[in-house]
């Protein structure tokens, strides 16, 4: 084995040639086949592994793109159950990019969150109220509900709007640190789900527990989307802006800036990087990744309420940073992506299978042991092992490596040797 | 206004009493915890939750063996509350010794992250068996003593209605009290408080001056996950039902009445409790007339979390707490 995989990694192009067999096989089981969760689940497993070949980074970019937009929508459309595929991508994607989101609070800046699931509410309430009737109740002259087309416009205010109110949490940041701030924004998150499921009176703006519903979906020179595999370009869309963004973000000053806070926030300080507006610079681009996302989601759905978002989907999205790896871009879309599909699809499918066998008398499953209600037990335990054995995640942070020759060669000698300074360089949270 | 809110005072302070007392004993187990280890137990309210139902399990258990007729009232009560405190205490020895001592070096958030881990697991291993046992994960338990005393407070003042007080909440007080006052002199007067406080203070010195740092960590997690389960049997016989879920927004607000109260501080968080029962029950009862009917009893819990936010930015260290210095 040991030697196949030395052999496999002197040679590129047999790496390549095993990686198209593995793509075109999955693909073509996915196609072929009316509903197999098993060559679904690998043919997304091959972005996995593209991860680990060997190739440059263009090509893993190009070859990655090729997979998400032409190969998957395609090899999915074979089957009958193209919709709940792409369901299933369309919210991978919503959750990668709110787990990116909260990556860049708790991973890069070392804010733990924990009511982060706000900002997706905040961003899917900001459309759902103005593209139903909704809003007559607090403007008046009969203007709303705004037509699909606005769609395109609430994705950047959703995000603004969640940005502001990031901000807003971000306040008390300059005041509170640690585990104290991770039970303020606990109960933020808690008094932004109360107030939307109250907030039907005095005046009806949230409808309050009966949620918002017929919410206007996108619509593009008269075209209207509606199908999960419509979403799923816009999803994908956004999620290129949100990658781009947080790529340049990482290693950009205030990037490192983040870092710095994270490891040491009085010896940051004395560096002159400015504490108060770099870690309110962390939550209102985290907040503003969640707003978006909730635009998407309130479309998609077509109904919202407070349900959707409670303390347990804010955990969810803090399983999918603490599994991937806090800090690590990588591994927080695997992380990510992982628990999406293990709620949405292992589980179901795992509950189903347990359903027929109880119903053809085979074992008697309860239905408390009903795989799907086993949710908070699963991220329990995720949680507390990760913490225990592998607090860097299944893709541990990588700082970037400076050449040391190279830097050597355009600036004059430094008090500290480079070389040392790389050595020196850690993950999170060491 | 002021009329009606006068009128229902009395009922208001004696509910708000019961509710603060609950609260006062629970905060109690968050402040012990973070006193010594500087950590914030986010589970301990779900240790709380688990108390409640293995009280009403064993309650259910009595009944079925048949001796729940055969003995007093207040016997079933006692024992279903050692019974609790016993489990719930041993659990919380266990919790700490495999999701906490190992990371006990690790960075803060690390071991926060694994005690949020703690409390969803305990959150659906008790709905787990709940729904097994009854179909149902909201339990009705049996209520020992369901009797209403009046108390006759329009007599001392003709503005204000009579209260009613539930028997029950008569033995919560008490109970409440009595932990509090026994808790106070363990820790003060005995060695084993002696020592709680000296590793308290600093860790590695008195482990140097031969304490047992591990013995009295674990002998604090006990005391404050039997206090935190006592509670829960106190709970489910003051309002009937539970769930798995209750123990989220009651650690919550047990929380803040220990931040209030000054976290660290013991006499700090039952002051902080009973504040806290009484602020909530006043703004149940009267947000709705304050704010003409706009604002009603569901925001109570908003109130709650509000006080818990400005007292953790404005006065961190407490209304009974001393401020501590950054070490840097």
């Amino acid at each position: 084995m040991q030697k196949w995989l030395t052999l496999l990694k002197e040679r590129p192009l047999a790496q390549a040639a095993l990686y198209a067999a593995f793509v075109v096989v999955t693909a073509l089981g996915v196609y072929l086949s009316d509903k197999s969760v098993v060559s679904f689940l690998l043919l997304l497993s091959s972005l996995l592994l593209l991860y680990y070949t060997a190739f440059s980074n263009g090509v893993k970019w190009i070859v990655g793109g090729v997979l998400l937009l032409i190969v998957i929508p395609f090899a999915a459309s074979g089957g009958a159950s193209h919709e709940s595929y792409m369901e299933v991508v369309t919210q991978c994607g919503i959750y990668v990019a709110m787990a990116l989101g909260l990556n860049i609070v708790v991973g890069f800046a070392g804010l733990l969150d924990l009511g982060f699931i706000a900002f997706f509410a905040v961003g899917a309430y900001s459309y759902a109220i103005f593209s139903t009737p909704q809003a007559n109740n607090f403007i008046s002259g009969q203007l709303f509900p705004l037509g699909g087309a606005w769609f395109w416009l609430f994705i950047p205010i959703g995000g603004l709007i969640a940005a502001l109110f990031g901000v807003l949490l971000g306040l008390p940041v300059l005041r509170v640190k640690g585990d104290y701030l991770a039970i303020v924004t606990l109960g933020f998150g808690e008094i932004i789900r109360l107030v939307f499921n109250n907030l039907s009176k005095p005046v009806n703006i949230t409808n309050g527990a009966m949620g918002i519903s017929s919410i206007e979906p996108p619509s593009l020179f008269g075209y209207s989307f509606t199908f999960p595999h419509q979403f799923y370009f816009i999803v994908m869309a956004i999620l290129a802006v949100v990658l781009f963004a947080v790529r340049r973000l990482e290693h950009s000053r205030l990037g490192r800036s983040w870092k710095a806070i994270r490891e040491n926030e009085i010896a940051a300080q004395a560096m002159g990087i400015p504490v108060i507006a770099t870690k309110l610079t962390a939550f209102a681009v985290g907040a503003s990744f969640s707003g978006m996302m909730g635009v998407v989601f309130a479309a998609k759905q077509t109904f919202i309420d407070p349900t959707s978002f409670t303390l347990v989907e804010s955990a969810t999205v803090l399983v999918m940073v603490i599994l991937g790896g806090m800090g690590s871009v990588p591994g927080v879309i695997l992380g990510a992506a992982i628990v999406t599909i293990l709620n949405l699809q292992v589980l179901t499918e795992l509950t189903n299978w347990f359903n027929q066998l109880t119903l053809n008398g085979v074992v008697n499953i309860p239905a408390a042991l009903s795989p799907s209600k086993m949710q908070r037990f699963i991220f329990g335990a995720i949680l507390v092992l990760m913490a225990i054995f592998r607090p860097n995640g299944l893709i541990s942070a990588k700082n970037r490596k400076a050449d040391a020759e190279k830097l050597k060669a355009h600036r004059v000698p430094a008090p500290v040797p480079a070389s040392q300074s790389a050595e020196q360089s850690g993950g999170a949270f060491k | 206004m002021i009329s009606e809110i006068i009128q229902t005072l009395p009922q208001v302070l004696v509910d708000g009493l019961a509710l603060g007392a609950v609260y006062a004993v629970v905060a109690i187990g968050y402040t012990m915890v973070y006193g010594i280890l500087e950590f914030i137990n986010f589970a301990h309210g779900e240790i709380f939750m688990t108390g409640a139902f293995v009280g009403t399990a064993a309650l259910f258990l009595f009944r079925s063996a048949g001796w729940l007729g055969g003995m007093p009232g207040w016997t079933a009560y006692l024992l279903v509350f050692m019974i609790a405190m016993l489990f719930t205490g041993v659990m919380g020895v266990g919790i700490e010794r495999v999701a906490y001592r190992p990371l006990r070096k690790a960075p803060k958030l690390i071991s926060f992250i694994s005690a949020i881990g703690v409390s969803f697991l305990l959150q659906d291993i008790v709905r787990f068996i709940a729904d097994l046992r009854t179909g149902n994960f909201l339990v009705t338990g049996i209520t020992l003593y369901g009797g209403n005393l009046k108390v006759a407070t329009s007599s001392v003042w003709h503005v204000f209605d009579d209260a009613f007080i539930k028997t029950n909440t008569v033995i919560v007080l008490a109970a409440a009290v009595l932990l509090m006052i026994g808790l106070d002199f363990f820790v003060n007067r005995t060695k084993w408080g002696v020592a709680m406080r000296a590793v308290a203070q600093d860790r590695e010195t008195a482990s140097l001056m031969s304490v047992n740092v591990n013995r009295v960590i674990a002998l604090t997690f006990f005391i404050g996950s039997a206090l935190g389960g006592g509670t829960g049997v106190l709970f489910a016989q003051q309002y009937g039902t539970i769930d798995p879920y209750i123990g989220f927004t009651l650690g919550m607000k047990a929380f803040t009445a220990a931040v209030l109260g000054g976290i660290g501080n013991i006499r700090g968080a039952m002051f902080g409790g009973l504040l806290i029962g009484l602020i909530e029950m006043f703004a149940s009862a009267n947000l709705g007339i304050i704010t003409g009917g706009s604002f009603g009893a569901e925001y109570k819990d908003v109130v709650s979390f509000l006080i818990l936010i400005v007292v953790l930015i404005f006065k961190p260290e407490g209304l009974l707490g001393r401020a501590v210095k950054e070490k840097v």
